[in-house]
């Protein structure tokens, strides 16, 4: 019977994972061993101020694992969306990690960095040319967008990964990458279904996720056949059932019926999940729907601004009564003194937690029934030195505010820190968030091949 | 006789997160095929029912399917806020699904 097997360590590069997992894992002989490093979930600020997600140690703890183990068994590694957002400075850093852990390890392999950043120049030329379009409920892209990006990534498919395996390479850091492409690649390039292995994929890229007690932080299995796959946890402590497994096709997709990529979209809708064997689910019957034309994602972020924030509890109840009352009475003290400062330099937000701090306009409760309230006091301005000079203002008028029927005169907030505020940096936005039509991904994307 | 009975009483999962920066998505996953089957007869959960809920116009719900694989129903919602910029209040839009808990379904 033809079958390929797909390790998945971890459901992100950097987690940890328990290394007798892992071993059970290289027990079943798996031909790859790949693990998703990215995400947009933590926001725009990795991608736009160039940092990481997890820290260099905790990288280096589970790429030391996985590289010593593809060495020893000659399995090639793949890690995409390196560094969590996968731009040049993210695949650097990356990289260095993996020549620190050769050197030490005395380990030699051909790795490929695959490059993932886009030119602004290139993106002018697209979007002059008609391009680019609307990923989802975003305005069109415009030049100044495209300037203003501090960073600009485009997310790579199967494509890429596979032409780096072709030249050989037994390490693949990648830039951003679609969830599904590192696990999908060279099942793909060795002939199977192109429909299950993306949809393998993704249920791979959150390592144990898809199993019961559910966990990133440890390794799944997956062996693709002809006319379907099977997932299995490595640890005796976690199974598979088809509801956890049907449930992870869901996980952080807009439509549960279609996983849409840049190979096209896997229609999932036959699906059937079985139970295979005691901790085992099979999965038939995905299916890829090839798009004619190439559609890549791109992905940028840009600086809109500085932050500084203080926070502070409230007990009265006399005062907790009158927040609004005492929120507004703030903003039109700022904006009467700071009048000589245009009003689009700066907003000042009020984070009440106890009220509608979680979920804002959200909210469908009105009424306050705690004791205690958390403000959170969030200044964002042109630059910091206005950013805090606001959030000192806004704080001491509010702390000695006289709202009525006050009897605690001493003040009305109780700070948990001295100093009480916090200058927290540049605040980012996702300015592009688009599709490029392209006449070929090598456009994108270029491999660049080292000897370690 | 119908009753009223709590969805959480139903359902293996209720959740919220982002589907990429610009979404937010609903998953309601029921214990079983039946309980399942039977909540979708009601239809109680609909595409309204989610702009009801979130005090949205029912433009904003973009999706809304009932995936039978997974005995889920989904529905994605346009962020009020995108992921992390300006005004942000739940970066990962983890903990969004709090209304979802006080659906009651009539089941006998």
């Amino acid at each position: 019977m033809k079958e390929i097997r797909v390790l998945s360590p971890v459901g992100m590069l950097g987690y940890g994972f328990p290394a007798e997992s892992f071993q059970k894992g290289l027990e079943k002989k798996p031909h790859v061993i790949a693990a998703d490093a990215g995400s947009t979930d933590a926001g725009p600020h990795k991608l736009g101020a160039g940092v990481g997600i997890v820290s260099k140690e905790a990288t280096k703890k589970d790429l030391t694992l996985m590289i010593t183990a593809g060495c020893e068994n000659k399995i090639p590694v793949i890690i995409g969306s390196a560094g969590g957002s996968g731009a040049e400075v993210h695949l650097n850093w990356t990289s260095e990690i993996v020549k620190e852990i050769a050197k030490e390890k005395n380990l030699h392999f051909k790795m490929a960095l695959i490059h993932a950043e886009v030119e602004k120049d290139y993106l002018q030329k697209k979007l002059a040319q008609g391009k680019i379009k609307p990923l989802g409920p975003v305005p069109e892209l415009t030049s100044k967008d495209i300037e203003e990006a501090t960073r600009i990534v485009a997310v790579m498919g199967v494509h890429s990964h596979i032409k780096a395996l072709e030249m050989g390479a037994e390490v693949i850091i990648a830039g951003r990458s679609n969830d599904p492409a590192m696990f999908a690649a060279l099942p793909i390039k060795e002939g199977y279904d192109p429909g299950l292995a993306l949809h393998m994929g993704k249920i791979l890229e959150c390592g144990a996720m898809a199993s019961t007690p559910g966990t990133t932080s440890d390794c799944m299995m997956a062996y693709l056949r002809e006319d379907c796959f099977i997932v299995e946890p490595t640890n005796a402590l976690r199974k598979c059932v088809p509801s956890t497994v049907a449930a992870h096709t869901l996980y952080e997709k807009s439509s549960p019926l279609h996983i849409i990529g840049p190979e096209g979209v896997v229609d999932v809708t036959g699906c059937k999940f079985e139970q295979y064997s005691e901790r085992a689910v099979k999965v038939s019957g995905s299916k890829l729907k090839k798009s004619e034309t190439i559609n890549i994602k791109l992905e940028g972020a840009s600086k809109v601004a500085y932050r500084t924030i203080c926070i502070a509890g409230l007990r009265d109840p006399i005062m907790i009564k009158q927040i609004d009352e005492c929120e507004k009475h703030v903003r039109k003290t700022v904006a009467t003194y700071f009048s000589d400062i245009p009003s689009q330099d700066y907003r000042l937000i009020f984070h009440i937690y106890g009220k509608n701090g979680v979920m804002g306009e959200l909210e469908p409760r009105k009424e306050i029934t705690s004791h205690e309230l958390c403000l959170i006091l969030e200044v964002v301005a042109k630059d910091q030195e206005l950013a805090n000079t606001i959030c000192a203002f806004a704080r001491s008028t509010l702390m000695h505010y006289s709202y009525k029927g006050r009897v605690a005169t001493a003040g009305n907030l109780a700070f948990p820190y001295a100093p009480s505020d916090i200058p927290t940096g540049a605040v980012y936005r996702f300015n592009i968030h688009h599709l490029i039509k392209v006449n070929d991904p090598d456009e994108l994307f270029s491999i660049e091949m080292i000897e370690v | 006789m119908t009753n009223e009975v709590s969805i959480i009483d139903l359902v293996k999962v209720i959740r919220s997160k982002n589907a990429g920066p610009f979404e937010l998505t609903f998953d309601i996953i029921f214990k079983d095929k039946e309980t399942y089957e039977k909540v979708k007869k009601t239809k109680v959960i609909t595409k309204e029912l989610i702009a009801k809920v979130y005090h949205i116009p029912i433009e904003k719900v973009l999706h809304f399917v009932e995936f039978d694989p997974a005995n889920a129903i989904k529905a994605t919602i346009v962020r009020p806020v995108d992921s992390g910029s300006i005004g942000e209040t739940d970066v990962y839009g983890a903990q969004q699904h709090a209304p979802l808990l006080e659906i009651k379904i009539p089941y006998n």
